[in-house]
């Protein structure tokens, strides 16, 4: 195999007991996801979407199936390793920014470099990503003090500040109007482009979904891809 | 993550939300203030009482009628003759003087002034054994004894009240339950004594005192002795030459004996133990109100876990471990805790310092003492308390899934 695969997922189940009743969120998923792909998750609601991004993104663990993240196999770790993983592997950038909105945009994206363990310049670097994502004159200000946009660029900056192996956006633009969407979603684009970041983009918004090279489509727990 | 920086961003936590944090520091604050403030008291209270027992000199044994420990049927009182007996220098070679001490209070009056001072007769030997000192003047002499002399010499605080000055006084005449009385000596001020200020107390010859003051039912009874051992080493030899006089001349059956004798060791050691236990139990109660503070830094730390609950979602899909979370939460209620603590030393300090003034301003000069001792508990507690009633919501904190702390709205 040539194919250089950041995500190896198979056979997927996740099953949550609501009360008496089984439901199968996930029910066998398998994908493979390239580095530096772009990648949109699209699908109803309930269709297992949040639950795929959830055990994608390390925060869950699949009931059953196998999962390999950049060479990691995660299905048997324990939650300290989960944590180790999300940190050092997995950028996340939610619709609603979740932002702590008594610190500063500097403070907000040191945040993961603070439990990757001791980094010197960790300072540094949050400033460097923060002017990478167009933010450099904004770095002491509070979330409360930027606009929306801004407030999802610093997550953008965040994400990015451990070099991360994959980002998982959840409706990133979600929250934002068409025009700021755009410049995020452009934004995100050029990183895939001048980093070769891998991008997992999960969305309702068809337009947001024709821009990425791939769509996986889910229903029902279960995938029908198309490329 | 290390600890300087988590306190630092607990710090701003605290300060986001200052009234609440303001009020559960608050409750810290009180119980760590009153258990400062207590102990302080408390060991104030020791010090000037063991203090005063000190003052009355290391080699005086106290002898009185009456058996503290045992019942004992019709005691005989002590007599001058009893006093007479222990002087002597074969039977009791370890004893160096005795004192007897009549007892009892008076009106005194001079310059239209009235005060109701205790009044002492005894013997001119009482001056040595108590070492008092003069402002001016002189002791009662074996003349005024033998002569049943109305002389007095009386304490400065008696000077205060009648005279309002602490000179010129002797050659005075003031009145003793309207009988007048030459003022000889005036006392040097000695401070707070175990049965009230000693310097409100005026003392007259022994004789005088038992024809004109103080009368008793027996001749010559006296209330108390106050025997001087040759030296602090010699108090238990003489402890035993005293008491085997007194006991051939009271004839008490063996092992009853109808008189006390005590130390000035022995008062010590009621004293520390009264005092001590005094101390413990205001500190008690005081302790009680420590608990409610820390019980308001546990209801505030829940109310902030859940709060907070998708900031910690977030913080572990940022690749926070249990452990992050767990610290962050206990510093955070650490610090409210360490922050009362310290306002609280503070804050007890100056009450015990208001005491202390209230004391002095009644007459009672008394130092409530802040040791190092109880700060460090103090603090050390506070610590504790924070941490104690941090560790369950810090632990529910830590225990929340990712996922659900991130959809929680």
């Amino acid at each position: 195999m040539t194919k250089d695969l950041v995500i190896l997922a198979e056979d997927l189940m996740k099953v949550y007991q609501m009360g008496q009743v089984e439901v199968n969120a996930l029910a066998g998923v398998s994908l493979s996801i390239e580095r530096g792909e772009v990648v949109a998750i699209m699908g109803p609601s309930g269709s297992g979407k949040s639950t795929l991004m959830n055990i994608l993104g390390c925060l869950d663990l699949p009931t059953s199936g196998r999962y390999v993240l950049d060479g990691e196999v995660v299905e048997t770790l324990n939650d300290d390793q989960l944590a180790n993983i999300r940190n050092r592997k997995v950028g996340f950038i939610f619709q609603s920014f979740n932002l702590l909105s008594r610190t500063t945009a500097l403070a907000n994206v040191e945040l993961p470099l603070r439990y990757a363990g001791k980094i010197p310049d960790r300072r540094e670097r949050a400033r460097a990503a923060l002017e990478s994502v167009g933010l450099g004159d904004r770095i002491s200000h509070r979330p409360t003090e930027l606009s929306g946009g801004q407030q999802q660029r610093v997550a953008i900056a965040r994400a990015l500040i451990n070099n991360p192996a994959i980002i998982m956006a959840d409706e990133p633009t979600g929250n934002l109007d068409s025009k700021v969407g755009k410049e995020i979603l452009d934004l995100l684009l050029a990183l895939n482009r001048d980093k070769g970041t891998t991008l997992i983009i999960v969305t309702h918004d068809p337009v947001i979904a024709t821009q990425t090279q791939r769509i996986i489509r889910l229903r029902d727990g279960l995938v029908e891809e198309k490329k | 993550m290390n600890i300087g920086q988590s306190m630092l961003e607990a710090l701003e936590t605290l300060n986001g939300n200052k009234l609440r944090s303001g009020l559960t520091i608050l409750g810290i604050v009180i119980g760590v203030g009153a258990v400062i403030a207590m102990l302080a008291i408390g060991q104030g209270a020791q010090n000037t009482i063991t203090g005063a027992i000190s003052g009355i000199g290391t080699n005086l044994l106290f002898v009185s009628s009456g058996n503290q420990v045992q019942d004992v049927r019709n005691p005989k009182p002590l007599t001058l003759s009893d006093a007479q007996a222990i002087t002597d220098p074969f039977a009791a070679p370890d004893v160096l003087a005795v004192a007897p001490i009549i007892q009892g209070s008076g009106d005194v009056t001079a310059d239209g002034q009235t005060m109701r001072v205790s009044v002492t007769g005894t013997t001119p030997v009482y001056f040595v054994m108590q070492n008092y000192s003069l402002i001016e003047g002189d002791f009662l002499t074996q003349d005024n004894l033998q002569g049943n002399a109305s002389a007095v010499v009386i304490g400065p605080g008696v000077a205060d009240k009648l005279f309002s000055r602490r000179n010129g006084v002797v050659g005075e005449t003031i009145r003793i339950n309207g009988q007048p009385f030459h003022i000889v000596g005036l006392l040097q001020s000695k401070g707070g004594g175990m049965f009230g200020s000693q310097d409100n107390q005026v003392i007259v010859p022994f004789t005088t005192a038992q024809t004109r003051l103080i009368h008793r039912s027996v001749l010559n009874e006296v209330d108390e002795l106050y025997v001087q051992a040759a030296s602090a080493r010699a108090v238990p030899f003489a402890t035993d030459e005293v008491k085997q006089i007194l006991r051939q001349r009271h004839r008490t059956p063996v092992g009853v004996d109808d008189f006390s004798v005590f130390s000035q060791a022995d008062f010590l050691t009621i004293a520390t133990t009264v005092t001590g236990v005094f101390t413990i139990f205001l500190g008690g109660i005081a302790g009680i109100s420590l608990l409610v503070g820390g019980i308001g830094i546990m209801n505030i730390m829940l109310v902030s876990v859940t709060e907070r609950t998708r900031e910690i979602g977030l913080r572990k899909a940022l690749g926070a471990r249990k452990r992050d979370i767990l610290i962050q939460f206990l510093i955070e209620s650490s610090m409210l805790s360490l922050i009362g603590g310290v306002i609280g030393i503070l804050l007890g300090w100056f009450l015990g310092f208001i005491v202390g003034r209230i004391a002095a301003a009644s007459g009672n000069p008394f130092n409530p003492a802040i040791s190092l001792n109880a700060i460090l508990l103090a603090t050390l507690f506070s610590a504790a308390v924070g941490l104690f009633f941090g560790i369950y919501p810090a632990n529910r904190a830590a225990s929340l899934e990712p996922v659900e702390a991130l959809r929680y709205e």
